[in-house]
């Protein structure tokens, strides 16, 4: 059953002139690890804020067409019940920030569902060494880097452990090997607890390893949809401007030039090591 | 020519971000500064335009003691451009917010009028001049922050992550400027994560770690190094990861050009197939 699921979904916010989102249809299966990339502008955030109704009902506007979220038509609820649902993380991390300490940032969500306060410990607990934040946890998330407030905004959305988890742009203010640490951390949790997760990136030098299911949005559109290996690799996503891996860009420009290095396109770095590996092996 | 020599700084919260850093950097550089999350990357870039002044050691721009100068007197050779454009937007339009340092500075309304529209034009924000900041998408204030800055013209512009949010053309683009304000012998220090960025463009590399400068060299060099880059929390490059497992096979390992990268590959299996 499609988790997620929009149709011809038109958005316009109060005072522009144009449409953020045109005519978006898209169906996200319980479970799935969607990426979802495009150009700066494209519409990506305004999509995102659509998953917990966020989009109408705090940013006004006009909304034209379908959604469904875990069941729910998020036109006709209220961001509150379906925070319950679908966690979002936002691309500014001071948006989402405010108590006093890390852990009460952190727990805050689970307050309003009434979680009873052994299993709100453990699951703050959790959250938090998930995240690596465990030992600054009773700082407070004003006077900590713009890295480490993205990981309290990841921990806080992690502890209410929700059906659906949305990231934008989620480890832009983080260094590579904890981005990569933290984007483990989703891949597992999506792996293990069937979380389904929604991450908005540019890098996808970091993240294409990571989804079967790729979303290339231009102009407020849904450009291209589907297997990542084949949207890399066609002319119309770099025509996009989409940021190619440089694994996949080196595959293509040695199949270019005659190189046999398989038929599918390596989206990570290890998987073209072993292929040339493989090629130029001694004969 | 920017100079710190053995500089220390401590927040009002006692944490000491600086715990002796010298650098030297001189005109025309291109230098990017990396290390992980609270390393004190921020902290020292924030003491090249007088932001922030050491409680011991000095910063010495063009000669001249930051302690000695005011933060508008420095900021005019100096830019900054903050990792968060939230921090620094706060205009109407984006029109105004990239004219606000120019009144400021003095210069007169047909030079404000032309540097705004060429500084719009170059970050592709033409379409948005009478358009509020605060309706753009992350990347695009985050180009608002950069125009509003480039547009005066610094000798010396520090931008802390600037890739922040930009996509592949966009990147694309900064780099190009960057290279530009080189040709001018202008001063570029960037604070940045962004690894392929950084591969693309093969600065000068400055790694910290806890408050100290722990490498300083070639680009090619530093992204090439395993453990230095472990050490500071950041990891290979994606065509060095590739050279690093090719290495049984003879290659070198310190390559991070995807061009060089390709020549190589080729030359070997040319090689092996007149064996």
């Amino acid at each position: 059953m499609a988790i997620i699921e929009t149709k011809n979904l038109t958005y316009t916010y109060p005072g522009a002139t144009k449409p953020s989102i045109v005519d978006v249809s898209i169906k996200v299966e319980k479970g799935e690890f969607v990426l979802i990339t495009g150009p700066s502008g494209c519409g990506k955030t305004t999509l995102c804020r659509t998953f917990n109704g966020l989009v109408p009902h705090f940013y006004q506007g006009e909304l034209k067409g379908e959604i469904t979220v875990a069941g729910i038509d998020t036109l006709k609820h209220h961001t509150y019940e379906m925070a319950k649902h679908v966690g979002l993380v936002f691309q500014n991390p001071e948006n989402q920030l405010f108590a006093l300490s890390i852990e009460k940032d952190v727990a805050f969500g689970l307050e309003n569902v009434g979680v009873s306060r052994e299993e709100m410990r453990r699951k703050v607990d959790w959250a938090l060494n998930q995240t690596g934040i465990y030992d600054i946890r009773e700082r407070s998330p004003h006077e900590i880097s713009g890295g480490q407030q993205q990981r309290v905004a990841i921990a806080s959305v992690l502890a209410m452990e929700p059906e659906v988890i949305v990231l934008d742009e989620p480890t832009s203010f983080l260094d590579p090997l904890s981005a990569e640490k933290i984007f483990e951390v989703i891949y597992k949790l999506n792996k293990e607890q069937g979380i389904t997760v929604i991450l908005v990136e540019h890098r996808l030098d970091l993240t294409a390893k990571y989804t079967n299911h790729l979303i290339v949005m231009d102009q407020g559109t849904v450009r291209l949809e589907g297997d990542p290996r084949k949207i890399l690799n066609s002319e119309e996503t770099r025509l996009i401007g989409v940021g190619i891996p440089k694994a996949t860009l080196l595959y293509q420009m040695l199949k270019k030039e005659g190189l046999n290095l398989g038929d599918t396109t390596p989206l990570s770095s290890e998987e073209l090591a072993d292929r040339l590996l493989e090629a130029l092996k001694p004969q | 020519m920017i100079e710190a020599q053995d500089i220390r700084y401590s927040y009002a919260n006692k944490v000491e971000a600086l715990k002796g850093a010298s650098l030297t950097i001189k005109d025309g550089e291109f230098v990017a500064i990396m290390g992980q999350n609270g390393a004190g990357k921020s902290t020292l870039v924030k003491h090249f335009n007088g932001l922030l002044k050491p409680s011991q050691g000095k910063v010495l721009v063009d000669g001249v003691e930051t302690t000695k100068s005011s933060v508008a007197a420095l900021s005019r050779n100096v830019g900054f451009v903050f990792q968060n454009p939230d921090h620094q937007l706060f205009s109407e339009t984006v029109e105004e917010e990239i004219a606000f340092a120019l009144k400021n500075f003095g210069f007169k309304p047909e030079v404000i009028k032309e540097r705004v529209t060429w500084a719009l034009n170059l970050m592709s924000l033409t379409q948005y001049r009478k358009t509020s900041p605060f309706l753009l998408s992350g990347g695009e204030r985050k180009r608002v922050a950069l125009a509003s800055v480039l547009a005066w013209d610094p000798s010396t512009l520090i931008l802390d992550e600037p890739t922040i949010g930009q996509d592949h053309e966009q990147k694309d683009k900064l780099r190009q400027f960057i290279m530009q304000m080189q040709t001018q012998n202008k001063t570029v220090v960037t604070v940045t994560h962004d690894v392929e960025f950084v591969a693309e463009c093969n600065p000068r590399v400055v790694l910290m770690k806890e408050g100290r400068i722990v490498a300083d060299g070639v680009g090619k060099e530093i992204l090439t190094d395993p453990a230095l880059l472990e050490m500071s929390s950041i990891v290979l490059p994606q065509i060095a990861q590739v050279f690093m497992k090719l290495a049984p096979l003879g290659f070198p390992k310190d390559v991070i050009d995807i061009y060089e990268a390709k020549a190589a590959i080729l030359k070997a299996k040319e090689s092996i197939r007149l064996k």
